[in-house]
């Protein structure tokens, strides 16, 4: 009875989580656990989080124009600890012209303001899977 | 394979013990076999569960506990468990949000679990998860039941030490009389004590506990708590201790016997459970013209086959 776990993660300074909550609250809808970190977190303690909780993807939500930082950083942090196989994604304000670097980085999609909560759920249906059954 | 999952959890690599935990809370077949390797590792850890109403600051406490636990130079695992959606099995595990403080300190390892449709404030992973905490060389290691009302007791026959979190102004002394939550404490904690009514819940309390037949010779103290700013941490995490200091010997064994048998107990009903599949008892109660008790004879001799 495996089932995907997902890390909503708020990093930097904004402090408006609506989005994230959203988002959260939308996973739980469809049948997926979800931590939510809260607001504030660094890269490190989202990175740290996500292999304590052995999350399958790490849902980023980033409205403070920090993003081209903060995503290379967590993908980075997640290497170092060898642990890539965590899917990173993520949304918030991020203009259309910065997506390609942020794919180029190991983000594996951008969501962007407009998009419709159903629309997250079929990338995470489609493009993550529990990974319970293969041992590390 | 599995064999070395669980040798290096043992030796603290963090990777191997979340996705050990991944195992047990998804009742993977491979941790049947892990979880004979954990036990027989078990049984240093002092295991304290907190437990208490929703909102009532399980979580905030959990927090300042933790920070009090390191600053004493024991290491702390924490197994928080928040509610499954009962439509969708989805969860929101929201309780780390309050423990943000520790992410980075090696010395902590917080696991969020859901429910999974568990009823009596764990989930069938929970002991497992605390099992391998203990197993990984903890101190110390806190259980975050849900947000329980008034019969969720299971955390009492696993826990060393209990603690049930109320807040002023929860209900009158009837309610203190009432059987269940309130029974099961080793240490009361009145949280949120800035607020109006607070000695009358703690006199409630007190007067409850002098009508109470103990059990044990201890004395469950009713603590005054503001978790948000610190306020009578020091006095609870004190109390914790004492209550180790006094359960150490035969209690504890007590309790550790206790936690092996809700183990066995668990995976009993889980294996009788894995039999009686929607299909096997609609049938039985289709062939049994609709007799709920006959359809209960005709499985229950397959079922103990």
């Amino acid at each position: 009875m495996s089932k995907i776990r997902i890390l909503v993660a708020k990093p930097g300074l904004d402090g408006h989580d609506r989005g994230a909550k959203v988002i959260a609250r939308s996973l739980r809808d469809a049948g997926i656990e979800v931590i939510y970190t809260g607001l504030r977190q660094t890269p490190e303690a989202i990175v740290a989080t996500a292999i304590q909780e052995d999350v399958d993807a790490i849902g980023v939500s980033i409205l403070s124009g920090a993003h081209n930082t903060i995503f290379p950083k967590i993908v980075t942090l997640l290497k170092d600890k060898k642990a890539e196989d965590i899917t990173v994604f993520g949304g918030g304000v991020i203009p259309e012209d910065d997506i390609p670097f942020l794919l180029q980085s190991g983000v594996a999609k951008i969501f962007t303001p407009g998009t419709a909560t159903e629309e997250v759920i079929e990338f995470v249906n489609n493009s993550i899977t529990p990974k319970s059954s293969a041992i590390a | 394979m599995i064999t070395s999952l669980v040798a290096r959890a043992i030796d603290g690599d963090i990777r191997a013990a979340a996705r050990l935990m991944r195992l047990v809370d998804d009742r993977d077949p491979a941790h049947n076999e892990a979880m004979g390797l954990i036990y027989p590792r078990t049984g240093r850890a002092h295991i304290v569960g907190i437990t208490g109403a929703p909102g009532a600051g399980k979580s905030t406490l959990t927090d300042t506990l933790i920070a009090k636990f390191r600053k004493d130079g024991k290491t702390v695992g924490v197994v928080a468990i928040d509610p499954s959606s009962p439509f969708t099995g989805g969860a929101i595990l929201g309780d780390r949000i309050r423990m943000a403080d520790h992410a980075l300190d090696e010395g902590v390892f917080i696991r969020s679990i859901a429910t999974r449709g568990h009823l009596g404030g764990l989930s069938v992973s929970a002991m497992d998860i605390a099992a391998i905490m203990d197993a990984m060389g903890k101190d110390v290691v806190i259980i975050e039941t849900v947000g329980v009302g008034q019969d969720e007791v299971e955390i009492a026959s696993v826990a060393d030490t209990c603690i049930v979190v109320t807040v002023p102004g929860m209900g009158d002394d009837i309610q203190a009389i009432k059987a269940g939550i309130l029974e099961i404490a080793d240490i009361f904690v009145v949280n949120k004590a800035d607020r109006d009514g607070v000695d009358r819940t703690v006199k409630d309390l007190e007067m409850m506990m002098e009508l109470t037949a103990r059990r044990s010779g201890w004395n469950p103290p009713v603590l005054k708590t503001i978790a948000t700013s610190v306020a009578g941490v020091d006095e609870l995490v004190g109390s914790i201790n004492s209550h180790l200091e006094f359960g150490k010997g035969e209690l504890r064994e007590i309790k550790r016997n206790a936690r092996l048998f809700h183990a066995a107990q668990g995976v009993i009903k889980e294996r009788i459970s894995a039999k009686l599949s929607y299909g096997n008892l609609s049938k039985a109660i289709a062939d049994s013209e609709n007799n709920p008790y006959k359809a209960v004879e005709i499985l229950w001799n397959t079922l103990l086959r």
